[in-house]
């Protein structure tokens, strides 16, 4: 190591090096290592290419960045838990202001008020989304967030099991089936009915159910009847948990708290979070008041100073790992602070008549493409029941062949659902939103039914 | 009170602020018919929502969400801005959370549209870029760490312990081994026994030896064929290298357990030492510690996970793998001991791309000399505090001290007081009572990131605040005193929880 290599980020100098080793006493760095025994010492450099500079790091992940396809360089159809929405200038610009990104969690509320009062906005307008009275300061993502109000749900009621929709995206399962795999928890499939809702929701729940889990549109799409399952999880004691991937459709539909559910969760990266291949995202958990002491993650409660001055503090935190450690709510430690400023500035921003605008938006260009569908010979609409901005459509061609028409034509075609619901042949998942113009779709159905190119 | 007749700031106010500036809720401002938002022309027929959805599958209205313009939203988030202590303003020691500077340059590069508005779910061929990016990424971590092979999925630093935990007990389970407990140093991060009660584990504390490090002696007692795993931090939270840690592992796996390393305090370690060259089986990375990636307000961060090659057929899908020929890479769930899946997608992928570029930026030469320089200016720290502030476990450090208000406490002096005094010359708190084991620290993690200037003038600040104390307690006890909020209730919130503004419990 030359102690006078120009490291950008480092800002010691030889001088400065010498100077502090004498005030600790130590003739070299290396002496600072002593405890470290020899054996165990790395005796070579890292294998790892040297420093490089600024321009040299920017032109190789250009060149990265390069070799993806986006939501900009193509018309993105794809949704399935990630969803290609406008985001306002204003949020980027507004989170790149260093202190809000260079701060850490709000341990010290009297340095923390922006963060703190931002999380305190996010609750509140989340409450006012779900209709529940306690939302958290969100999760590492929708699936986390889904496992997180399983295993709440399982706590409140001491049961240990689960029914949950087949039509639950896939990945939120595995991610809720990786979670329980080292508990005592059972999980039942509430099986998917014709017109693509879950059906006989009462038969799969008992005593020892714990929750009722629906996806809310479902991962097809699909609008589930809520207030039914939350009356058949009642029936027995269990929770209803309605789980979100498309947070846009809260400001559509009826609120999850009004329809019975006892716990509202899941993805809010539609709320301005760039989809950055799936992640940083922004699942969110919200509840009833009585069930607040079970909640996983952190909480912001409003309290006043000395002065009696109105403030935010992080509270509740008997319930987190660093006080109650193998006792804890959860092992989370971190939430997602960053994303879900960008979602407190976008639903700022949006308010109460934008977002509703945008939800109802979004749904007319779905309801436009299924109707360009029904009218298309060759293809079909894989179900009845009402959808908000996705919907499956099965194709008289195989999916792969559709899907590498559309890329050819710069088109990101949809989801092939072939591995998640091969029972309905070749289909796509399709998503449509506000970037989504007429022709584009126009085009896309036009190869989906064999058209060129 | 409705946002329509809420004045912002009334006239009193408005000759008394200057630029340190009051703020409403979001809900306290506005008036009905504004929005921040504008929509391009609608294409395709409009549509009445009442006609497509039943009527009870429908909502009315979205009670509680704002109504502002643009430059309202921006003008208060950016107020807010102005409340909060950061790294980009002054030197942020917050212990084992390793608040370096985070490169601008990172920035800009997680927003080039082929990483920000990537799909997860587009085929393989249409994100090359990323996949080559992920390889190389759990090269470089793999190298780092002397593990053998890295997943990149878990969200967080407890994400990642969790993952860990549950290869171990898939590992145990495959071997057909019934093991129940693991141990958990009493200095351990909450996190760690967190994680593995989450397993159904049952947790065994052990204990620090007086010396501040764990003993093989103490490990021995403890370990029998019951336990799954020992999880332990290297260094320490007390900034101690736990010198035994050969001896330890090699106790652990005598008896068929395995040993998880908590990656958080790896800074210290970069191009010395490796956690796989000490016998650590499995341990997570904190890519918004030791790699730079901001820290966010309190995250997103990132928590890839390494391994050995006795848990990697345990692994989380999917899996990045490189095809033969030159044909690329491709993300595969063809992994059949695999764990599952943890995250909804890949992981936190714009933490990993900030995280990469930082250590392209540095290299190898510039990882070895973050670890030199934040061990050199956490020992120069301990070095010119010992004299004044009693250090409980006094040897030398890695990357972070511990100090405690024992010298204090005659003058009814606590270490919260100190911090809160902290705040009024310019510095974030250390992280304050933490590690457990001892009574009223301060842990001080002051990174590679601040110059001898930064150190000595939070110094100083330190020796001020220990004059105070003798001279002036209620000084120290009422601080913050230059902040637009004192001290705040945080019993009373607790109390009687108010986690959602509502017009008639607003108190201001």
């Amino acid at each position: 190591m030359t102690e006078a290599s120009p490291l950008r980020y480092i800002p010691h100098t030889r001088d400065d090096v010498r100077r502090m080793l004498e005030v600790i006493g130590s003739p070299r760095v290396e002496d600072l290592f002593t405890a470290i025994p020899e054996e165990l010492r790395l005796r070579r450099p890292l294998a790892l290419p040297g420093a490089a500079s600024e321009q040299e790091v920017l032109a190789d992940l250009e060149r990265l960045a390069a070799a993806n396809a986006n939501a900009r360089s193509h018309d993105c159809f794809l949704g399935g838990g990630t969803y290609a929405h406008f985001i306002p200038s204003a949020v980027d610009a507004l989170v790149s202001r260093a202190e809000f990104y260079t701060a850490y969690t709000p341990y010290q509320p009297e340095i923390s008020q922006g963060t703190l009062q931002a999380i305190f906005e996010w609750q509140t307008m989340m409450c006012g989304l779900t209709a529940l009275d306690v939302s958290n300061a969100s999760m590492y993502d929708g699936a986390s967030a889904t496992a997180e109000a399983a295993l709440m749900a399982m706590r409140v009621t001491r049961r240990s099991k689960l029914a949950v929709s087949a039509s639950l995206h896939p990945h939120y399962r595995q991610v809720l089936d990786t979670h329980v795999a080292g508990l005592r928890a059972e999980i039942v499939t509430i099986p998917r009915g014709d017109d693509g809702r879950s059906e006989s929701v009462a038969d799969f729940v008992d005593g020892d159910t714990a929750a009722v889990i629906l996806q809310q549109p479902n991962f097809l799409g699909v609008i589930e009847e809520l207030s039914g399952a939350a009356e058949a999880a009642h029936a027995d004691g269990a929770l209803l948990i309605a789980s979100l991937t498309e947070a846009l459709a809260l400001a559509l539909l009826r609120p999850p708290g009004e329809a019975g559910a006892d716990i509202a969760c899941g993805e809010a990266q539609s709320f301005g979070v760039p989809m950055a291949f799936g992640g940083p995202h922004l699942g969110f958990l919200a509840t009833r008041a009585g069930l607040v002491r079970q909640l996983p993650g952190r909480l912001v409660g409003e309290t006043v100073d000395t002065r009696g001055k109105r403030g935010f503090v992080l509270t509740l935190s008997t319930r987190e790992q660093h006080i109650r450690r193998e006792r804890a709510t959860s092992n989370i430690c971190t939430n997602q602070g960053l994303c879900l400023m960008m979602a407190t500035i976008y639903l700022a921003l949006l308010g109460r008549v934008g977002l509703r605008k945008l939800a109802e938006m979004n749904l007319a260009k779905a309801e436009y493409a299924k109707a360009r569908i029904r009218e298309t010979p060759g293809l079909k609409l894989a179900f009845s029941a009402p959808t908000f901005n996705e919907f499956a459509v099965r194709l008289g061609i195989p999916a792969g062949e559709a899907l590498a028409r559309a890329q050819r034509a710069g088109i990101i075609g949809g989801l092939d659902l072939g591995l998640h619901a091969p029972e309905l042949g070749s289909a796509l998942l399709i998503c449509t939103t506000e970037l989504n113009r007429k022709e584009s779709i126009d085009r896309l159905i036009g190869i989906l039914a064999g058209g060129g190119p | 009170m409705s946002g329509s007749d809420h004045p912002s700031r009334d006239a009193s106010q408005i000759q008394s602020v200057g630029f340190a500036y009051e703020e409403p809720l979001l809900f306290e401002r506005g008036a009905p018919g504004r929005s921040g938002y504008s929509l391009p022309g609608l294409d395709v027929p409009e549509v009445d929502p009442g006609a497509i959805l039943p009527a009870d599958a429908i909502r009315n209205d979205i009670p509680g969400l704002p109504e502002l313009s643009e430059n309202e939203v921006v003008r208060h988030f950016t107020r807010l801005s102005t409340w909060n202590a950061a790294v980009d303003l002054a030197p942020y020691p917050l212990g084992s959370c390793t608040m370096k500077y985070n490169p601008k340059l990172n920035e800009k590069i997680a927003r080039l549209p082929g990483f920000s508005a990537a799909h997860p779910l587009q085929p393989d061929a249409l994100c090359q870029g990323l996949l080559e990016l992920f390889h190389r990424l759990e090269a470089q971590l793999a190298e780092i760490s002397g593990m053998d092979r890295v997943t990149l999925q878990p969200a967080a630093g407890a994400q990642g312990e969790l993952t860990g935990i549950m290869m171990i007990r898939a590992c145990h389970e495959h071997r057909g081994e019934k093991r129940r407990k693991v141990m958990v140093p009493d200095s351990a991060h909450g996190t760690n026994p967190a994680s593995a009660a989450l397993n159904g584990y049952d947790v065994i504390a052990i204990p620090s030896g007086d010396d501040g490090i764990l003993h093989p002696e103490t490990v021995e007692a403890a370990m029998t064929e019951e336990v799954a795993a020992l999880m332990i931090t290297n260094p320490n939270t007390l900034g101690l290298f736990e010198e035994h840690i050969t001896r330890i592992t090699e106790i652990v796996h005598s008896k068929g357990g395995l040993v998880y390393g908590d990656g958080a305090n790896l800074n210290a370690l970069l191009g010395v030492v490796r956690p796989g060259d000490m016998g650590i089986d499995v341990m997570h990375f904190n890519l918004h510690k030791t790699f730079s990636t901001p820290h966010g307000g309190g995250g997103p961060g990132a928590g890839p996970v390494g391994v050995k090659e006795v848990l990697a057929p345990y692994l989380p899908v999917p899996v990045v793998r490189e095809l033969a020929g030159g044909g690329g890479f491709e993300l595969s769930d063809d992994l059949p001991n695999t764990i599952g899946r943890l995250h909804g997608n890949f992981g936190n992928v714009g933490v990993l791309v900030r995280a990469f570029a930082y250590i392209l930026s540095l290299g190898s030469e510039g990882l070895r000399r973050c670890a030199e320089m934040a061990v050199l200016n956490a020992n120069y720290l301990l070095a010119r505090l010992r004299d004044t502030y009693h250090v409980p476990y006094d040897r030398q450090v890695m990357h972070e001290c511990v100090v405690s208000d024992r010298n204090l406490r005659d003058f009814g002096v606590t270490t919260l007081d100190v911090a809160k005094r902290l705040i009024d010359y310019g510095f974030h708190p250390p992280t304050i009572y933490f590690p457990l084991i001892v009574q009223g620290a301060l842990m001080i993690e002051p990174t590679e990131s601040e110059s001898r200037e930064e150190l000595d003038s939070l110094v100083e600040s330190l020796l001020a605040i220990d004059r105070e104390a003798r001279e002036d307690p209620p000084l120290v006890r009422n601080a913050p005193h230059r902040t637009r909020h004192s001290r705040l209730d945080e019993t009373r919130a607790a109390r009687k929880p108010v986690l959602r503004w509502r017009p008639e419990l607003s108190s201001d």
